[in-house]
């Protein structure tokens, strides 16, 4: 098993990376209750992107996990959840923006509080896209990864905490070449009232035929239909 | 659901329009008018994107809007948020009582891993929106972001599930959106054949603007 690539992303940090064709992404959370708000582009032409509506529709799923596809606007499969030890990944959320930020943690400047300063999603996930040439119109959204919302009858959201456990691990497989734009800041929806992100564990290694892509192209037609397309629409 | 009439009458608007099933409409709003999308014959689902006109790279953004009314669902006194966190539009009659928020639009290319590869010709929301976009100048591909649905309902169930139902909107049903800042509509009155969301047989829905 030859790891490419190793990262520790710190709490509050961002980055971003090409999984090539046949590689593994794996992220773990290391100390327990990460959020990782994830976005995806076809790394050859980055207008095809993550569309949660259709990978939401496509598999009848408003949560994700192992077994699920994450498809493109293009009815493509960007990437395949072959390991998760989590079990609940949100598709609620979103992320916060600078204002936001402010109003739920207070002031946290960089002139105070130098690299401990308060970031946000909004702005990580843009500067990291704006270095691929990606702009705020690429940015419809995200997932967030190790994140548990829930909803009620009436469509009432809850957050649980602590969801991800420590060491909590999901491999995510791509079946052609992705762009993975990544950061990691507490949930939007998480009422832990300090600022306190956690950091993710990220490596990446070839694996063709890894256990766990048959259960991702079996567990719902569709699935095997967004992956026969990646051979009918390629680009 | 809490259904909230409107005491707005339809010889007083300012503008009407009726899309045909299956044709996009786009057109713009003013700051402080209303908007009503009237379901003419029941059950046709009337996707929708909304746009700031004086800067279209601020949009109805589906996670924060749902994330800050702590609701999945769409009705009346809902706020539609943008991108840049600013209110859009806030909805202030319903008679249908629920929205979609996160279905999303159908496209030839989701179509042929929803049903059938050979699904891939017949038309699509995706296809109208671009059309509309491309002939208006002002959006592009990019532009088509996570829609509304209105008038379909899409269940989440606790377990995280999500199921499409229909039966909640009907002939007459509309609901209505304050305008709070001038915005461009962009609509794809949805022509789905595959799906019992409009009961295989997609129809007119009618815009009508009040100033």
């Amino acid at each position: 098993m030859t790891h490419h690539y190793e990262e520790t992303l710190p709490g509050g940090g961002h980055t971003s990376l090409v999984i090539k064709k046949g590689q593994i992404l794996r992220l773990t959370d290391s100390d327990g209750g990460a959020n990782v708000s994830l976005m995806l582009f076809n790394a050859h032409e980055k207008s095809e992107r993550l569309n949660l509506p259709d990978t939401l529709k496509g598999q009848h799923t408003a949560r994700l996990g192992a077994g699920h596809c994450l498809y493109s606007d293009m009815g493509r499969v960007l990437a395949a959840i072959v390991t998760d030890t989590c079990g609940w990944h949100d598709s609620f959320g979103g992320v916060l923006n600078a204002a936001e930020v402010a109003e739920k943690y207070g002031k946290g400047r960089y002139q105070e509080l130098r690299n401990g300063f308060h970031r946000n999603g909004m702005d990580n996930l843009l500067v990291e896209m704006g270095k691929w040439n990606l702009m705020l119109e690429d940015l419809p959204m995200v997932l967030n990864l190790f994140s548990k919302v829930t909803v009620d009858e009436k469509g009432r959201f809850t957050f649980h905490s602590q969801h991800s456990a420590p060491g909590s691990m999901v491999e995510l497989y791509a079946p052609m070449d992705v762009l993975a734009v990544l950061t990691a800041l507490p949930h939007p929806m998480d009422p832990e009232p300090e600022y306190s992100p956690r950091p993710v564990e990220l490596s990446l290694r070839e694996a063709s035929d890894p256990q766990g892509l048959t259960l991702c192209k079996t567990s719902r037609p569709e699935n095997l239909r967004a992956f026969q397309n990646i051979e009918r629409f390629a680009v | 659901m809490t259904l909230t009439t409107s005491d707005k009458q339809p010889a007083d608007a300012v503008y009407r329009h009726i899309i045909p099933a299956g044709e996009p409409f786009l057109f713009e709003v003013k700051k402080g008018q209303t908007l009503r999308l009237h379901d003419l014959e029941g059950n046709q689902a009337v996707d929708t994107l909304f746009y700031r006109a004086a800067s279209p790279r601020e949009r109805y953004d589906a996670q924060r809007t749902l994330r800050r009314q702590n609701n999945a669902y769409l009705t009346s006194g809902s706020v539609l948020y943008s991108n840049l966190g600013n209110p859009l539009l806030t909805i202030v009659a319903d008679t249908c009582g629920r929205h979609d928020t996160l279905g999303g639009a159908c496209a030839q290319e989701s179509n042929t891993v929803r049903y059938s590869a050979d699904t891939r010709y017949m038309h699509s929301c995706r296809d109208n929106f671009l059309c509309a976009c491309l002939h208006d100048g002002r959006l592009n591909k990019r532009d088509i972001t996570a829609n509304i649905n209105f008038f379909m309902n899409v269940p989440v169930t606790p377990e995280g599930g999500l199921t499409f139902e229909d039966g909640i909107s009907a002939a007459g049903k509309y609901v209505e959106l304050r305008a709070e800042c001038d915005v461009i509509v962009l609509i794809s009155n949805c022509p789905q054949l595959n799906n019992p969301c409009n009961g295989w047989n997609p129809t007119a829905a009618e815009v009508l603007v009040w100033n």
